[in-house]
C-alpha cells in the first residue's frame, strides 16, 4: 500500500438517484494543506462527511494511516470537522465548546488545554462567553479552536471563511495557513472561491458535478487545466474551437475559425484529426498596433476593438475577429492610458507555450 | 378607500381576545370566587348572601361583609382536602414523570424518522382523538379489570396465575393518566426535536462522543423548552382530572376533581366546591407562572 495518509478508491455516493460523488480517487500525504474547489453541489461537503463518518460511501474504500475506515462510526475517527457556519453548541459556553471533546485530562487539564487553545486562537479570556453573543469572525475560531482540541490527524473544514466578509476574509486566510503549518495537521478546506484555493492549499482538488476532475497546484490548474471546466472555474480563458492538423515535436498546430494556431502540448496530447480547444488565458496575448503583426509570429492574428474596460491593475480589451468571434487580451495597466481606443484595428499574437490544448 | 371603512374594525382586533377571556374565564372566575366565599343555604340559589341590586350602596355593604372565608378555613383545617390536594399533586407529578420517559423516546424517534413518514407518525398520534375521550377510558376498564384482557392475557402466557388487582387501584389512575395525556407530551417534544439542528448532533459525534452522550449532552438539553411545555400540558389538566380517577380509580383514589365534583352534586354544598375550585386553580397556576420566571430569566441570561 502506499504510504498516504488518506487514500480514498472509487469512492461513489449516491442519493437516490442523485451521484453525490462519482469514482472519487485521491490520495493525501500527511502534512498536506489540500483544498476542495468546486460550485455549490459538485459534492464537496459530502466528500468531507464521507472522511469523517456521516455518510457511509456506496462503494469504493477509505483508508486513513493504512486502515479501512468502513466500520469506524464518527466518534471513532482520527479526524475533526470544522462544520460550515460551526454548529456551536448554543446551550454551552466558548470554554465547554472547545473543551467538549476532551477526555481524560482532568479537570485541570481540559481547563489548561482549553486556555492554550483560545490563546492559539486570539480569543483569550473569551471562555465564560456564549456563543450568540460573538462575532462571526469569532464564532470561526471558536469552531476552528474546538476542532483542533482532539489533536486530529486530518481537520476537516467546509466552507471556513464563506461566512465572513471580505476584509476579514484575506486576513483569515493568512492566519489559516500559517497555523496550518505551524502545526503541521493535514487540512482539507472546501470552498467555492478558486481565489482562496489558490490562497490556501498546495494542492487543488477541482470537482465538478461529483467527479474529482483534475488535481494539482495552483499553478498546474491555472496553467494545464485538463479540462474547459478546470480552465473557466480559475480564471477567465478565451476557448477556440478546431481540430489537429499535425504535431511537430511539442507544438501542435490546429485548424479553427481564426486560422492555423500553434499550441504547446503534451506528449500525450491527442493527435492529428482530433477536436480539439485551445485555451488562452488573456493576459498571455500580446497586443499590439496593427502594423506590428508579422508572420514571423507563429500566432499573429488581426481584429478590431470593441470595448475596453480599466479594471485597476489591468485593462481589459474585447475583440472582434475576422470570423466574428470574440476573444478577451489583457494588458498590465501600469499607470497609463489605455493605448488603444474602441475602434481600433490591433494584432494579437502569443507564443505556442500560452495556450493549452483541451478535449473538445 | 382603505383607511375609511378599516380601523374601527382593526382596532378592535387586538381587543377580540381580551373580550374573549373576560367573558369565558375572568367572569367565572370571579362568579366562582365570590360563591367560595359564600355560606351554604337550603334556598335557590343555594347559596348565601345573594346581591340585591334594589337596595343601593348600602346593600352592597352588608353583602361584602357577609362574605367570608369559612369555607377556605374548613379546606385548610380538614384533612380530606389538603390529602385529596396533596394526593392531585403527586399523582399529576408521577404522570409526567411516566409521560416524559415514555413520551421523549417516541418523540425522538418520530423526529429521527424518514421524513416521508413523519407526517404518518404524526397522524397516528392524533388518531385517538377521533375516539371519545370516555369510550377510550371505559376500553381500559375492559382491559385492566380482574377477568380483563391484560391478566387473561398474562395468565395464559403462564406469567402469573391469579388476576391482577388493578382496577380501582392508583395504578389504574397512572396507567390511564398516562395513556390519556402522552399526545400531549409527545407533540411539543416532536416539534422541538425535529427543529434541532442536525449538525449540532454531528459536531458532538465528531468530537468523540458516542451516541449516548450525544444525546445527554447535546439533545436533550437542547429540546428543555419542549420539555418544559410538554410537562405543563399535562401536568395542569392532570391535577384536576376527574374522569380518569373517578371511571379507573374506584371509591378511594381520592383527587380533587372527585373532591369537587361529590361537594357539588352529592352534597349540594356550591360554596365548599367552589372553594376546592379557587384552591384547584392555585394550584395549577403556581407552576405555570415558576415556568413563566424560568423561562424569561433564560432568555435574559441568554442575553
Ligand atoms: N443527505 C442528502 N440527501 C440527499 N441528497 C443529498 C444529501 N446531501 C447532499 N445531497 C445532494 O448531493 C449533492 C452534493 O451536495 P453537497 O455535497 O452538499 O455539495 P457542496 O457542498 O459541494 O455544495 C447535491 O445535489 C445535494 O442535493
Ligand atoms: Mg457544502
Amino acid at each position: 500500500m502506499s504510504t498516504a495518509l488518506l487514500s480514498l478508491a472509487h469512492v461513489t455516493k449516491a442519493f437516490g438517484a442523485d451521484m453525490a460523488l462519482d469514482d472519487v480517487s485521491l490520495d493525501l500525504a500527511a502534512g498536506e494543506f489540500f483544498c476542495l474547489l468546486g460550485p455549490s453541489g459538485c459534492g464537496k461537503s459530502t466528500l468531507l462527511r464521507l472522511i469523517a463518518g456521516f455518510e457511509a460511501p456506496t462503494s469504493g474504500t477509505l483508508h486513513l494511516a493504512g486502515e479501512d475506515m468502513a466500520a469506524r462510526p464518527p466518534h471513532r475517527r482520527p479526524v475533526n470537522m470544522m462544520f460550515q457556519s460551526y454548529a456551536l453548541f448554543p446551550h454551552m459556553d466558548v470554554a465547554a465548546n472547545v473543551g467538549y471533546g476532551l477526555k481524560g485530562l482532568g479537570r485541570a487539564g481540559i481547563a489548561a488545554r482549553v486556555d492554550e487553545l483560545l490563546r492559539l486562537v486570539r480569543l483569550d479570556g473569551f471562555g465564560r462567553r456564549r456563543p450568540d453573543t460573538l462575532s462571526g469572525g469569532q464564532r470561526q475560531r471558536v469552531a476552528l479552536a474546538r476542532a483542533l482540541a482532539r489533536e486530529p490527524k486530518i481537520l476537516l473544514l467546509d466552507e471556513p471563511l464563506g461566512a465572513l466578509d471580505r476584509t476579514l476574509r484575506d486576513e483569515t486566510q493568512g492566519e489559516l495557513r500559517a497555523l496550518q503549518k505551524r502545526l503541521g495537521t493535514t487540512f482539507i478546506v472546501v470552498t467555492h472561491d478558486p481565489g482562496e484555493a489558490m490562497a490556501l492549499a498546495d494542492r487543488i482538488g477541482v470537482m465538478d458535478r461529483g467527479r474529482l476532475v483534475q488535481v494539482g497546484d495552483a499553478a498546474t490548474l491555472y496553467e494545464r487545466p485538463a479540462t474547459r471546466f478546470v480552465a473557466g472555474l480559475l480564471g477567465d480563458v478565451n476557448l477556440i474551437a478546431g481540430q489537429v492538423a499535425d504535431r511537430t515535436g511539442d507544438i501542435a498546430r490546429v485548424e479553427t475559425g481564426l486560422g492555423s494556431l500553434h499550441a504547446g502540448v503534451q506528449p500525450d496530447a491527442p493527435g492529428a484529426g482530433a477536436a480539439v480547444v485551445v485555451a488562452l488565458r488573456p493576459e498571455r496575448i500580446v497586443l499590439g498596433p496593427a502594423d506590428t503583426a508579422t508572420d514571423a509570429e507563429p500566432n499573429a492574428l488581426a481584429g478590431h476593438v470593441t470595448e475596453i474596460t480599466y479594471l485597476g491593475d489591468r485593462i481589459r480589451h474585447r475583440v472582434r475577429m475576422a470570423d466574428g468571434s470574440e476573444i478577451r487580451a489583457t494588458v498590465a495597466a501600469g499607470g497609463q492610458a489605455p493605448a488603444f481606443a474602441p475602434g481600433d484595428a490591433v494584432a494579437l499574437g502569443f507564443p505556442p507555450g500560452a495556450a493549452t490544448l483541451l478535449p473538445a | 378607500m382603505r383607511t375609511s371603512g378599516r380601523p374601527a374594525v382593526t382596532r378592535l382586533v387586538p381587543v377580540l381576545p381580551f373580550l374573549w377571556l373576560g367573558a369565558f374565564f375572568l367572569l367565572p372566575v370571579l362568579i366562582t370566587l365570590k360563591i367560595s366565599l359564600s355560606a351554604a343555604a337550603t334556598a335557590q340559589p343555594p347559596y348565601l348572601p345573594v346581591l340585591d341590586w334594589s337596595a343601593g350602596p348600602e346593600g352592597w355593604g352588608t353583602f361584602l361583609e357577609e362574605l367570608d372565608f369559612a369555607n377556605f378555613e374548613t379546606l385548610a383545617n380538614d384533612a380530606l382536602y389538603r390529602d385529596a390536594a396533596l394526593s392531585s399533586l403527586s399523582l399529576a407529578a408521577i404522570a409526567t414523570a411516566f409521560l416524559l420517559v415514555v413520551g421523549t423516546p417516541i418523540a425522538y424517534a418520530m423526529a429521527r424518522a424518514p421524513a416521508r413518514v413523519q407526517p404518518l407518525l404524526v397522524a397516528l398520534v392524533i388518531v385517538p382523538f377521533w375516539t371519545s375521550f370516555l369510550i377510550r377510558i371505559y376500553a381500559w376498564i375492559a382491559i385492566l379489570k380482574p377477568e380483563g384482557l391484560l391478566s387473561a392475557g398474562l395468565m395464559r402466557l403462564g406469567l402469573i396465575d391469579r388476576p391482577l388487582e388493578l382496577l380501582n387501584t392508583q395504578a389504574a389512575v397512572l396507567i390511564g393518566l398516562t395513556y390519556a395525556y402522552l399526545p400531549f407530551m409527545v407533540l411539543p417534544l416532536y416539534a422541538v426535536f425535529a427543529r434541532l439542528d442536525p449538525r449540532l448532533r454531528d459536531a458532538a459525534a465528531d468530537l468523540g462522543a458516542s451516541p449516548t452522550r450525544v444525546f445527554w449532552s447535546v439533545t436533550l438539553p437542547l429540546a428543555g423548552p419542549g420539555l418544559m411545555a410538554g410537562a405543563l400540558l399535562c401536568f395542569v389538566p392532570m391535577v384536576g382530572e376527574f374522569i380518569i380517577p373517578d371511571l379507573l380509580g374506584g371509591s378511594d383514589t381520592l383527587m380533587l376533581g372527585r373532591v369537587l365534583w361529590s361537594e357539588f352534586f352529592s352534597n349540594r354544598d356550591w360554596p365548599l366546591a367552589s372553594a376546592v375550585a379557587i384552591l384547584l386553580l392555585i394550584l395549577v397556576v403556581g407552576p405555570l407562572v415558576l415556568f413563566r420566571e424560568a423561562e424569561t430569566r433564560r432568555t435574559e441570561a441568554a442575553r
